[in-house]
């Protein structure tokens, strides 16, 4: 395995069932809240196991006893004390789900809200290789499965244990060689658990990343719903989910045959037992070694333990899925987030921020592939300075100003601010300092004041307006409900241009020291472009920003140019300087067709 | 989820009405946001989906009545074997003993012989009815999967707009779930619990029949307690599925905008939310784990009070001779027996109505009417080359009913013409795309192809003739060759590379690691906006339309790349029906007519080089552009 702190969705290494016993454990601080409840529902379990026994002993008296002895009063006395003790044990099971239901689900929601605060930290990097499919898998459906394992299966594995054995001890008891031969089947008991437990786990840890890849694709459908009608390619993505929910359906079947099997044995292992018990009691009662009495109440006794053995296969399935469910949420708590304050991180006040923005020798690489996409980078912007950037497609203009928000971190050279390295820097700090819009304007389906005050959550109605007014966006105050208004998912009830403007509208807002505007006019039309450029004017004239640009037009914006080509910074300059003496810049710029287009291209 | 108030719109003086910004969700501009038509919170709406999703129920368990049927037929096997067991350990020990003491081992030979062949048949019953019992109940799932995929492909934009793509999911994944937990181990457990009540019912009532009405005072008690528990829990169940699918709405699209959530420092806030979403449904769930933790004991009161009356009763009846002990002791153990599964069935109705509620969830998505539905006889278009003649007749459309973006337009593009439309932002220039598209029907008025009403073009006819690009590039999972395919899902590796080419995209996608077979990860992961766009074209290229839409399709492609695509099109719109919407005029001026268009209107007509001479808004606009190039 590459060292790679970022975590591979990769399938996880061989034998697997130690650690994954392992991953169960470690997940024990999360019942330490509940180990007071977790005790008393244990001990609520076991004396109502306890009453529940007692009622058909009491009736058993009864029928014995006063009955049997014309006894009026004893009937009555006898008759209340199997209702109190019916009563209890209701009492008891009720208890025991009570406190079962605050703290398995209490539980479960305390290590989701972990694992989000986990994957919130993990860089962009890990959101690129996982899907989220598999993310919310485990956030969900393993998480369930862990709750169900410690609200029923755990306890029925302890329950059950303890009653056999204290039912073992009492056959023992009654009678020594009798008693061995039915706790001699526990060892096929045993063998046929290990063999089991063994192929549950595989197919159960498979089932958990089908039931993923199936909420992979359902997720990537509605995200490219749009894109499916215009080709109208439903019939391909049904085949492509029947294919999915298919390997999840034969899967399932594999684990209920396996089950099947296993439920089955555990059946026949104690029906044998009995069998045996009865074919050796019988003559041993024919030798006089033994009395029909004692028979009787050794065979009584052993049929007590069939519904815990009988269980059995229920709850190692049970078991097995919650490690294997365990293991798959380790295996993103124990990714370590790659970018995070390095120790003695300075906070760096925004009004000790000058704004100088320097790449030193700037390398970067995409985790896992061979290629570094920008090269010994070489670049300064000065405060308050605007410089554009400018290259072909594809050429990693929208990667190096990732870098400045350290969505990724360089792999070679260093970034620095005011002289400070980016890596020494609060991470919140240099955020706070930073403004960005992406290319892509990321909205959520949520009110346009959420998303607008996105980074400023404390902004006031005012910066709000004035923010919306600069990116002439005020469309949003027309909204039906104003700026309370829900934008769809993603944005997608509003227009390109209108998207893009609420997102260069939340980039400023604040007044970041920092720009870092990825193409942000794209999408907008020439009549509002002209207004926004006039007021983005203003904004940049004291705020250092580093700009992707496309056109012409927006270039304008800028004091400054840098081309990036091929990875590397190869020409800085002056706009008009540039156009004059560097052809390559003038190919990508140009508006007229340049005369040797076969030299330019993405 | 409660209805926005229908009146004006919140907007505060200030533009911040804050309690209403308070709730960061805001307010949807469509009272169903958040659900299907069919979920209502009337008393009616709620009877009727909760018959629907009964409905369903049969109807996928029906290609299964015949399994079904033997399954139950194993399972009274396998409880006979059971019951044998302990009968013959009994007439083992009874009739079997004095034979042996007398040197006769014949009888116990017979009974441990007996013995033997129930257990063999009770472990080959019972594994194979687990068996098939999982096969039938993973069939169910499996259909139940693929119906609500299906008809969540065939669901109009509209709907899947409001409904977000994290419902969306949960539906297809959480609600699936909890019905798989009652198939996974309910039906079992219904079957045999169900079995042993009614047998030992039977054995009651033979019995002693005093003592078997008494028994009866019970049920009324059950029954009371049992619709108490359907009704409480059918609603808890209905809010949890409700507070499952916000957690993961929030999940899903929280960590998909993962690079906004960290640059903006959005995590606090974020978790805030998540926490909030989050205890939401442990709140819910508890009340219902809670429901059950009350109903499953309250059972067992009821049984054991009975067991005690009878004994009481029973007691006094054997001391007044009208009954035996024996009949007494035989009557209480079977009591015990009667009572002990109905903590099982309890168990099973509490999964059955937490699968109710999620099968709720599906039925209400399944009962949703497609908004463009596919016409019950299709017309086929017209054969023949030089197709693609694009007319619009008196069209009007809101998304909103107050909000009308067209109003009576009317359009004629002949076949083969390519049209520029520009415009400000809102003018209704992609409403015009999608109207064509066939995303969203006209509220009056028709768009025809070629003299066909869109609405009664069959989809894949349709979508064979029409194609829409946007801006949204959004490339599946799979390689780059997959994506381009998609297109035209039987073109050769040749076709795609020569699309691909045409567009000027090749080299790109040569320079990738594994070239053509580059896995774009999810949602395009590493390729840049402008890559995705140019994907996007050979895609659209290998589709080989009659009719071609670009809507805003070239915003993210530097300029050399823009002018290679130009020039591809250029020769493949040359035969071609196009609609071009661009505020780029750069592409508008080589189309063959630009309209502008402004609130919903066409406002000017003409060939580009015309309007650029008459004064009007285009000329502006093309100055002001002119102006711009440096």
């Amino acid at each position: 395995m590459p060292a790679q702190c970022d975590g591979d969705p990769a399938t996880p290494r061989a034998d697997g069932r130690v650690r994954s016993l392992r991953n169960l454990w470690r997940l024990r601080r999360y019942l330490r809240p509940y180990a007071a409840a977790y005790v008393l529902l244990l001990l609520a379990a076991l004396a109502a196991t306890g009453a529940g026994l007692a009622v058909p002993l009491v009736v058993q008296r009864v029928v014995d006893g006063p009955i049997a002895r014309h006894d009026e009063a004893g009937l009555l006395r006898l008759g209340g004390l199997a209702l109190l003790l019916g009563l209890v044990e209701a009492v008891l099971i009720f208890i025991r789900r009570w406190s079962q239901s605050s703290s398995s689900v209490g539980m479960e929601a305390t290590i989701r809200a972990d694992l989000y605060a986990h994957l919130q930290r993990l860089p962009a990097g890990f959101h690129d290789r996982w899907q989220s499919g598999q993310l919310l898998s485990r956030a969900i459906s393993d998480l369930s499965v862990l709750r169900r394992f410690l609200s029923f299966g755990l306890l029925f594995l302890v329950l059950n244990m303890v009653t056999y054995v204290a039912v073992v001890i009492l056959l023992l008891r009654l009678h020594g060689p009798l008693g061995l031969l039915v706790a001699a089947s526990a060892v096929p008991l045993f063998l046929i658990s290990r063999r089991f437990g063994r192929n549950y786990h595989a197919a159960s840890r498979r089932m958990q990343d089908q039931q993923g890849d199936v909420a992979t694709l359902v997720e990537e459908t509605a995200q490219g719903l749009r894109t499916m009608k215009a080709y109208g390619r439903g019939p391909e993505l049904a085949d492509r989910f029947a294919g999915r929910a298919r390997a999840l359906h034969d899967t399932g079947v594999g684990k209920g045959v396996l089950l099947a099997g296993a439920s089955a044995l555990f059946d026949l292992v104690p029906n044998l037992t009995l069998g045996v018990t009865l074919v050796g009691g019988a003559t041993l009662v024919a030798r006089d070694a033994l009395t029909i009495g004692e028979l009787v109440a050794f065979v009584s006794l052993q049929l007590m333990l069939i519904w815990p053995v009988q269980s059995l296969g229920w709850i190692i399935a049970n078991g097995q899925e919650a490690a294997t469910a365990a293991d798959r949420i380790q295996e993103v708590l124990d990714t370590p987030p790659s970018i995070v304050d390095a120790p003695g991180a300075v906070p760096l006040a925004r009004s000790a921020v000058r704004g100088r923005l320097r790449f030193e020798g700037v390398s970067f690489r995409y985790p896992g592939s061979a290629e570094p996409v920008l090269r010994e980078i070489e670049l300064t912007v000065e405060p308050g300075e605007t410089l554009a950037l400018v290259g072909a497609t594809g050429c990693g203009k929208s990667t190096l100003l990732s870098l400045v928000p350290r969505l990724y971190d360089v792999t070679g050279g260093r970034i620095t601010l005011d002289g400070h390295d980016l890596r020494e820097v609060r991470l919140d700090a240099l955020r706070r300092l930073v403004g960005v819009a992406f290319e892509e304007p990321t909205l959520f389906s949520m009110s346009i004041w959420e998303n607008l005050t996105l980074g400023c959550p404390d902004a006031d109605a005012d910066q709000v307006r004035a923010a919306l007014a600069l990116a002439q966006a005020d469309f949003a105050y027309d909204l039906p409900w104003g700026l309370a208004t829900r934008v769809g998912e993603q944005g997608l009830s509003l227009s390109g241009g209108q998207r893009q403007r609420l997102a260069l509208a939340r980039a400023v807002l604040g007044r970041p020291k920092l720009l870092v505007l990825d193409d942000p006019l794209s999408a907008l039309d020439v009549q509002t472009e002209a207004l926004v450029e006039a007021a983005l004017r203003r904004v940049l004239r004291d705020t250092t920003a580093l700009l992707v640009v496309h056109r012409p037009s927006t270039v304008a914006l800028a004091d400054r140019v840098a081309l990036l080509d091929g990875g590397r910074i190869t020409a800085v300059g002056r706009h008009s300087e540039l156009l004059a003496t560097v052809p390559a810049y003038r190919a990508v710029l140009a508006a007229e067709p340049s005369p040797t287009p076969g030299l330019v291209r993405s | 989820m409660s209805r926005p108030p229908r009146q004006h719109p919140p907007t505060g003086g200030d533009g911040r009405p804050a309690a209403e910004l308070s709730h960061w969700r805001g307010l949807a501009t469509d009272p169903d946001a958040d659900r299907s038509r069919a979920e209502d919170d009337s008393p009616e709406a709620v009877a009727r989906l909760r018959g629907r999703s009964r409905a369903l129920l049969r109807d996928l368990l029906r290609p299964h009545r015949r399994p079904l049927g033997a399954a139950v037929a194993l399972l009274l096997v396998q409880n006979t074997a059971a019951m044998a067991g302990p009968y013959l350990v009994m007439l083992g020990i009874d009739r079997a003993v004095p034979p042996l003491r007398a040197g006769d081992p014949g009888p116990l030979a017979a009974v441990a012989g007996a013995f033997a062949v129930a257990a063999v048949t009770e472990y080959a019953a019972r594994r194979s009815y687990l068996t098939r019992s999982t096969r039938i109940g993973q069939a169910v799932l499996l259909q139940l999967r693929q119906r609500v995929y299906g008809h969540l492909l065939t669901l109009s934009v509209g709907f899947h707009e409001r409904y977000t793509s994290g419902r969306v999911v949960s539906r297809l994944t959480s609600d699936v779930d909890s019905i798989a937990e009652l198939v996974d181990g309910g039906i079992d457990t219904l079957a045999a619990a169900a079995l042993s009540v009614l047998s030992v019912a039977a054995i009651l009532l033979w019995l002693d029949l005093p003592l078997a009405a008494v028994t009866l005072l019970a049920f009324p008690f059950l029954f009371w307690l049992s619709r108490w528990f359907a009704r409480a829990s059918a609603q808890a169940y209905r809010h949890s599925r409700e507070a499952v699918a916000l957690v993961i709405v929030h999940f899903v699209e929280s960590l998909r905008g993962i690079r906004a959530v960290q640059a903006f420092r959005r995590e606090p806030r974020n978790q805030q939310i998540f926490v909030t979403v989050n205890d939401e449904y442990r709140r819910t769930s508890q009340h219902g784990f809670r429901l059950i933790a009350t109903y499953s004991p309250a059972i067992k009161v009821i049984g054991n009070v009975t067991v005690a009356l009878v004994l009481g009763y029973g007691g006094w009846r054997v001391l007044g001779g009208h009954t035996d002990v024996g009949v007494l002791a035989a009557f209480l153990l079977y009591l015990r027996r009667f009572f002990e599964p109905m903590q099982e069935l309890s168990q099973f109705y509490n999964s059955l109505q937490s699968a109710t509620a999620a099968l709720e969830k599906l039925a209400g998505v399944l009962d949703e009417q497609p908004g463009v539905p596919e016409p019950a006889s299709p017309v086929p278009l017209p054969a023949g080359p030089g197709r693609g003649a694009v007319t619009f007749r008196a069209v009007s459309f809101g998304y909103r009913p107050q909000t009308p973006i067209l109003t009576g337009l009317g359009l004629a593009v002949p076949a083969g013409q390519t049209v520029a439309l520009i415009g400000p932002t809102g003018a209704g220039k992609s409403t015009v795309a999608k109207l064509l598209a066939r995303f969203h029907d006209p509220d009056d008025g028709t768009v025809e192809l070629d003299g066909v009403d869109l609405r009664a073009l069959s989809d894949a006819e349709l979508r064979r003739a029409v194609v829409l690009v946007t801006q949204e590039n959004h490339l599946f999972g799979g390689s780059v060759a997959e994506n381009i395919r998609f297109g035209r899902p039987d073109a050769t590796d040749a076709a795609v590379q020569a699309a691909a080419r045409a567009i000027g995209a090749h080299d790109f996608i040569a320079a990738l690691p594994d070239g053509y077979a580059t896995e774009v990860h999810r949602r395009g992961g590493r390729l840049s906006a402008g890559q995705r766009q140019l994907v996007a074209f050979a895609r659209a290229f290998l589709a080989d339309p009659r009719v071609l839409i670009l809507d805003e399709a070239t915003s993210s492609l530097d300029v050399p790349t823009e002018r290679l695509v130009q020039r591809a099109l250029a020769t493949v719109l040359r035969d071609r029906t196009a609609l071009v919407i661009a505020h780029r005029l750069s592409t508008v001026e080589t189309a063959d007519r630009v309209l502008v268009v402004d609130s919903g209107r066409i406002v000017e007509d003409g060939s580009p080089a015309r309007l650029a001479t008459t004064g009007g808004r285009y000329a502006a606009l093309h100055r002001q552009w002119r102006d711009s190039l440096i």
